[in-house]
């Protein structure tokens, strides 16, 4: 899933200090499940922005709301007639960058404005600790480094084996909290009896599928309309 | 492949080893800044006593003069530069521009790396670029110079002359693969390999056993890395804090044990008794010395060691 952290209350703040009405908006998937953006973070925030602003005699109302998901249409129509029926001027969006995108594209002359930092694609990897696992570099190798990604785990992105700051296990960028990747690539490996792969060159690869390629798309022809 | 006489770049350091002598190369670090002069003074302290001079890329991630404007200032100089390339700041299309660069300005020798992550350097928010890894870059390398053609496959014009080189580490792990990486950079281009300073003689021997099993010697110069130890204090720092270097205790508390003031000495006498060492392990080709930010020792270091003259081989 996506991961988010809560940005610090102080900017998001700053953002909406001149607003009147202000709506802050959470997503009911990834974030929710990282205990970023759902239901339980916009009542915590729009409590802490009610009485931050409040004592500056700022007096804002500020809305509450959480939808399904913020990438969708059909989920995000609601929080559009709301924005409009209730005459808000400004959105707060707890969703990742995605919904604060969707919401951009959509909202006319509202401002929408980022409640959080979305910071990889990843799991959770133990009580209130989750980790980077994929980079979505749109072209996956994984069927050669045991299921195990040195795009998204590697500090330097290596394709062909650890670098010399690899020891006792760890990455040396950050030995107490980051695997050396290469080394989990290698005992898998040698686990499923194909370490004699690692022999084998990876070439320069092709990053026109990463978002070095410009902005990517994803078609499912069968599903769209006849043209 | 070459029409050079077989040779690959005809550099001296390549001269130097073909004609099957014990080489020695140091390094020679670029300023912090656009300060000749202080390059100069370096170059003249290591001049006559290695056959060529590693010219480091940022070592660090730490900003510092380019190397390829450092070893074209080599060049001048009379001292062979072996240019240090990493992947860390610049994709394949900066790096295949910056070789052609470096081929025109006379540069005959490069090191292929990936380069130290910027986070241990003075921009730790920069973005890295990693676009190649170290093998990635020497097989680009090669192709250029061996089949006239860029990563894309497009033709070049007019051919460079580049004596390519890799760095290998026996001291990280897992250790098995270490010599399995050794071989992938050799089968990607690498013609000598230098490697990470060497304070652990029995891994190291192991190491190089391994690689003369697999025939590595055979096909590619092996220089042995070596850094003098300038103190206890720094030993010990190096052991702790710098991964992939491990300095054993026993070597700590001889640095330790020397006389007040004389710790530099037993440093440096350690380091020479290393290169007679080395010397003696089957498949060493010669010497790497990095005596950081230590030139002005570098001539009593070959000296002592009995590395001068250096060989003088007509082109």
């Amino acid at each position: 899933m996506i991961i988010a952290d809560p940005k610090p209350f102080g900017q998001v703040k700053e953002y909406i200090k001149d607003y009147k009405r202000v709506l802050v908006v959470g997503c009911g998937t990834c974030v929710t499940v990282c205990l970023s953006g759902g239901e339980a973070e916009v009542q915590l925030l729009a409590s802490g922005l009610r009485i931050a602003l409040g004592k500056n005699g700022k007096n804002p109302v500020i809305l509450e709301g959480t939808v399904q998901r913020q990438c969708d249409e059909e989920f995000v129509v609601p929080v559009l007639d709301r924005v409009r029926d209730e005459r808000i001027d400004a959105v707060v969006t707890l969703a990742c960058g995605v919904g604060v995108n969707f919401l951009a594209d959509r909202l006319g002359s509202v401002p929408v404005f980022p409640g959080v930092d979305t910071t990889f694609y990843g799991a959770s990897a133990g009580q209130g600790l989750w980790a980077e696992l994929c980079a979505g570099c749109g072209n996956c190798i994984t069927a050669y480094t045991g299921g195990i990604c040195p795009i998204a785990r590697c500090s330097k992105h290596l394709l062909n084996g650890p670098c010399g700051g690899s020891e006792k296990g760890r990455c040396e960028v950050a030995p107490n909290s980051i695997d050396c990747v290469w080394q989990l690539i290698y005992d898998r490996l040698k686990k499923l009896g194909r370490l004699s792969e690692l022999q084998n060159l990876l070439p320069a690869k092709d990053w026109r599928t990463a978002s070095d390629g410009g902005v990517r798309r994803s078609v499912r022809e069968y599903l769209q309309e006849p043209k | 492949m070459s029409d050079n006489n077989g040779f690959k770049s005809g550099s001296n350091l390549e001269r130097v080893l073909r004609a099957g002598h014990f080489a020695v190369t140091c390094e020679c670090g670029p300023p912090k800044g656009a300060d000749v002069e202080h390059l100069e003074k370096k170059i003249n302290l290591v001049k006559g006593c290695v056959d060529a001079a590693n010219v480091t890329d940022n070592q660090t991630a730490v900003v510092r003069m380019s190397s390829i404007g450092a070893s074209a200032i080599l060049v001048r100089n009379g001292v062979e530069p072996v240019m240090q390339m990493v992947t860390r700041d610049r994709n394949r299309i900066a790096a295949q521009s910056d070789i052609f660069g470096a081929s025109a300005l006379g540069i005959r020798n490069m090191l292929c790396l990936t380069g130290d992550h910027q986070t241990f350097g003075n921009h730790p928010m920069a973005k890295n670029v990693f676009d190649l890894d170290s093998i990635q870059l020497l097989d680009m390398v090669r192709i250029i110079r061996d089949e006239g053609k860029v990563n894309s496959g497009d033709p070049v014009e007019g051919g460079i002359k580049m004596f390519l080189g890799a760095a290998a580490n026996p001291f990280a792990d897992p250790f098995e693969f270490r010599v399995i990486r050794l071989a992938k950079k050799i089968s990607a281009g690498a013609d000598f390999v230098q490697t990470q300073c060497i304070y652990d003689m029995d891994r190291f021997r192991q190491f190089m056993k391994m690689a003369c099993d697999m025939g590595l010697d055979k096909k590619c110069f092996i220089l042995a890395g070596l850094t003098p130890l300038k103190s206890a204090g720094m030993a010990a720092y190096m052991n702790k804090n710098v991964a992939g270097i491990s300095i054993p205790d026993s070597v700590i508390q001889r640095i330790r044990g020397a006389q007040k003031g004389k710790q530099a000495e037993e440093g440096i006498r350690f380091l020479i008794e290393q290169i007679q060492e080395v010397k003696e392990i089957p498949g060493i080709a010669g010497v790497h010395i990095m005596a950081i930010e230590w030139e002005d020792r570098v001539r009593e270091i070959a000296e002592r060691a009995g590395l001068l003259p250096r060989p003088a081989i007509e082109a």
